[in-house]
């Protein structure tokens, strides 16, 4: 216990904490300190060692070495439930939620007293009007989109009036306004005496917000800052251990269309989905067009659309380069130039228990690797091995399976693999998410290079600066509607936020597709 | 000291091919403990059970013999299984292989032998295909579960096969009994060697063995077939048919156990009766899984089973015990893979031996 009497005694003390994983060490003497009140960032790239760390704290693993002291006393934290009993809350990453209950039973089961479900909904809806976080209480959750979901997530721990709250990643799926409320919220409990540790790679959010920050790397503690004092620039530095390099930009000389969406609309079989209507779109050669929008706004279903997944009535609502195609499936539009990346990179974008050739192999068009219905797999082995060196992949050879590398690496080479194939068009959803800053970074510098050869890019992207960083023109997508494109110069972080909840001028109808 | 499952960071592949190792073990450790318990002397158990088949050279004969429309039938099940197509109902198509291989038999006995042979077993073929498309059709176009429409029709395939020996194509010289007549021997196929059953469709089996390796591992169609087992997601993404897969994959089944229908009826059996039916439709999906869907596998994993029916035979004759002791075996085996397979994805870990690193 502290004997100074002008220094408050901390809330929570890590000393010395360390957990191994069989030959993976996940956190190395990492020492914490977190006082009463105080919103602690804490800093890293994918694979640093946050989240383990903070599973640590919330009782859901144990350490390998080290001790935790909680108001003083060094205490074992055995579980979740006690780590709730002691009052720390968590908003995890990855969704702990059971898909096939609603909102209000999910709730439910993570209160240690919860009351009867009918009060507990109308909890439910008072928070998540007071922080702008929508949800229907009794909505199935297998029904809800990534965003919905972490916005029940936040809404549990919420009511439970945490002493401490660790938030993971909790802001990539809010709309600006949202996150500016949020902060205000959180500002406000630390004021009323409760700690956050905010986990986030994201460093201006943590300029706004924290007052301290203790950077990770590899499992390691680099450094600890006061965010107030340091540059998003001097943050990344230490979290990754070099300069970040800037973007090579490129020249804005657009040429003929190349994607177009004509009068799009689609009724989804999804009884919780979103109907697409009337989109028009238009993305030239030589651009990088961003859709902003917060996901569950009918992302998903202009992406199945426009990918061939679903077909769609009109077949010329659709077209690429030219040729209708909206009765034309996915292979048939890459034959026509189409390449794209999904959003799920295990499962979707690549088979998970499959080879990396093999994960090549299933979206090839060129070269041709398949003679008289037989597949020549030297070709295939080529092709990926060149794959996995341009596109830096940290992996053991073409012969790995897809599930044992990172997701930056595997996100790297699924969208190597889709360069690769030279397409006339390429269409990305979240290209960057859940992906280490090196290769984010390099990723989207793929993309720019690109888009200097002439391809058409459409990139679907929840986080707005990425869009502001690398899109020649950014749209809003908003229950199933698009708003009219403006140049990205033209325009910023504050009106794409206000454009996000659907308000957008209509004046300006079809000026999606540009003056010609 | 606790046992615990723990999550392996990469499925283990050493792992798949040990399993079905290690399932075999258990088996026959078990096996040597029934025997106890049955009063028998286990060591002379088994060896009445696992090595008086192959102590003769009418003994090996017999193994390949059995071992024939095993291989044939899990060779077009795997091809369905990698697929996650699940033909349960193998049963019935070689039913009706046996069925339409009959059919020709009979009614054109008096082709030349090999070319009779080879309309025999594209009879086979196209009956076994047959039936195994009406599950197609449902799955593809309703949406029906195909294990339970594939299962189904083998009750209906049964009582088509006694409708035929009972009716239009019961033997008239055949004392009344539910058989058709004995096929010319224009219409048997031909054994190897004077005195020993294995006849020429051992080389077939072969030969779809061979077929489906290309298939399954080189072949567009296979590779196209694999992804849509294994993430339907990724298959719709790449554009490949589900559709596709689902007929593909029933028919490769149908086809294959339509022609071990037509080797039965041409083969030992002689003549299509009421019992052709003799559970090696079901009995081929343990062997596909022992075999681990692999073509090597299966042609092993095909001899084991086949094994597994020859020693319920000589322990019925040589230590009074029913022969279904045969079929306990073949389901210990198929028990103790599904078990084991637990450890390609999860390691065994002792707890609380040290409290060290976990």
């Amino acid at each position: 216990m502290n004997t100074m009497a002008s220094l408050p005694s901390p809330l929570l003390e890590l000393k010395g904490m360390r957990k191994v994983y069989q030959s993976v060490v996940a956190n190395d003497h990492i020492d914490l300190c977190v006082l009463p009140g105080e919103i602690h960032a804490v800093l890293g790239e994918n694979g640093a060692g946050k989240s383990t760390l903070m599973k640590i704290i919330y009782g859901v693993t144990q350490p390998t070495a080290g001790k935790l002291f909680w108001q003083g006393y060094e205490i074992k934290v055995a579980s979740p439930a006690q780590a709730r009993k002691l009052g720390i809350g968590m908003i995890f990453q990855h969704f702990s939620l059971f898909e096939t209950l609603n909102v209000v039973e999910n709730v439910a089961l993570g209160l240690d007293h919860p009351p009867k479900l009918k009060q507990l909904a109308q909890e439910i809806i008072e928070i998540s009007n007071r922080y702008e976080l929508p949800i229907d209480p009794f909505r199935s959750v297998h029904t809800l989109s990534v965003g919905e979901m972490q916005r029940v997530e936040i809404i549990r721990c919420l009511l439970q009036k945490p002493k401490l709250l660790i938030m993971d990643e909790p802001t990539s799926v809010l709309s600006p306004s949202a996150v500016r409320k949020l902060f205000e919220t959180l500002r406000q409990f630390a004021a009323e005496g409760c700690s956050i540790l905010y986990i986030s790679h994201k460093l201006d959010e943590i300029q706004a917000l924290c007052h301290t920050a203790t950077v990770l790397r590899s499992g390691k503690v680099v450094g600890n800052c006061i965010p107030a004092n340091e540059t998003p620039q001097s943050m990344a530095r230490m979290m990754i251990g070099k300069d970040l390099t800037a973007y090579k930009h490129h020249a804005f000389a657009p040429g003929e269309t190349l994607l177009q969406l004509k009068g799009l609309s689609c009724k989804t079989k999804d009884p919780f989905g979103i109907d697409l209507n009337n989109i028009h779109l238009a993305v030239r050669a030589g651009e990088i067009l961003g859709i902003a929008g917060i996901s569950g706004n009918g992302q998903k279903e202009l992406l199945y659309a426009i990918s061939g997944e679903e077909l769609v009535s009109k077949p010329d609502a659709i077209q690429i380069c030219g040729v209708s195609v909206g009765k034309i499936n996915p292979r048939g539009r890459r034959h026509l130039g189409l390449c794209f990346v999904p959003e799920e990179r295990l499962g979707r974008g690549a088979v998970p228990q499959m080879s990396l050739e093999d994960n090549a192999l299933m979206t090839m068009i060129k070269p041709a690797v398949v003679e008289y219905g037989m597949i020549q797999y030297t070709k295939v082995n080529a092709y990926a091995s060149a794959c996995i060196q341009k596109f830096d992949v940290k992996c053991s050879g073409p012969q790995a399976q897809a599930q044992s590398l990172s997701g930056g690496n595997l996100q790297k080479y699924i969208v190597g693999r889709e360069i690769m194939q030279d397409p006339k068009v390429i269409v990305l959803a979240q290209p960057t998410w859940g992906v280490d800053i090196g290769a984010a970074l390099f990723i989207r510098q793929a993309l720019l290079e690109l888009s200097n050869k002439g391809v058409a890019i459409l990139v679907i992207s929840e986080e707005i600066d990425e869009l502001f960083e690398i899109s020649d023109r950014i749209v809003v997508m908003s229950d199933g509607k698009l708003s009219p494109a403006k140049l990205t110069q033209e325009t910023n972080v504050e009106e794409i936020g206000v454009w996000m909840s659907g308000m957008w001028p209509e004046a300006e109808q079809i000026t999606a597709l540009p003056a010609t | 000291m606790m046992l615990k499952f723990e999550k392996r960071p990469v499925a283990s592949e050493a792992m798949r091919y040990i399993s079905p190792l290690l399932s075999i073990i258990m088996t026959l450790v078990c096996g040597f403990i029934l025997f106890g318990f049955l009063g028998k002397d286990p060591i002379k158990g088994f060896e009445i059970f696992f090595l008086n088949p192959l102590k003769t050279s009418y003994g090996i004969s017999e193994l390949f013999l059995k071992a024939t429309p095993l291989i044939l039938i899990a060779t077009g099940l795997s091809i369905g299984f990698r697929a996650n197509v699940w033909n349960i109902g193998a049963e019935g198509q070689f039913i009706l292989g046996a069925i339409a291989a009959t059919g020709v038999a009979i009614h054109f006995d008096y082709h030349p032998r090999m070319l009779l042979l080879t309309e025999m077993m594209i009879a086979g073929m196209v009956g076994g295909m047959l039936w195994a498309g009406i599950t197609a059709f449902l799955r593809t176009r309703f949406n029906t579960n195909e294990i339970l429409v594939s299962l189904m029709l083998v009750y209906v395939a049964q009582y088509l096969a006694e409708w035929f020996v009972h009716g239009p194509w019961k033997d008239p010289d055949g004392f009344g009994f539910p058989q058709t007549v004995i096929f010319s021997d224009n219409a048997l196929l031909p054994i190897f060697f004077d005195g020993l059953r294995v006849n020429l469709s051992l080389l077939a089996a072969l030969f779809f063995l061979v077929l489906a390796y290309f298939f399954i591992f080189k072949s567009f169609a296979g590779f196209k077939m694999l992804v849509s087992g294994y993430a339907k997601a990724a298959a719709r993404y790449a554009g490949f048919s589900i559709n596709q897969s689902i007929w593909l994959g029933l028919l490769a089944g149908g086809a294959l156990a339509g022609v071990a229908g037509m080797t039965e009826v041409s083969g030992p059996a002689g003549q299509l009766t009421a019992h052709i039916s003799n559970g090696y439709g079901f009995a081929a999906i343990i062997v596909a899984y022992v075999g681990r869907l692999h073509p090597v596998g299966i042609f092993f994993s095909g001899l084991l089973m086949a094994l597994l029916y020859l020693g319920g035979e000589q322990a019925q004759y040589y230590l009074n015990l029913p022969s279904s002791i045969g079929r306990v075996f073949q389901g210990m085996l198929l028990f103790f893979l599904l078990g084991l397979d637990i450890l390609v994805q999860y390691r065994i870990r002792f707890t609380g031996l040290t409290r060290k690193e976990a």
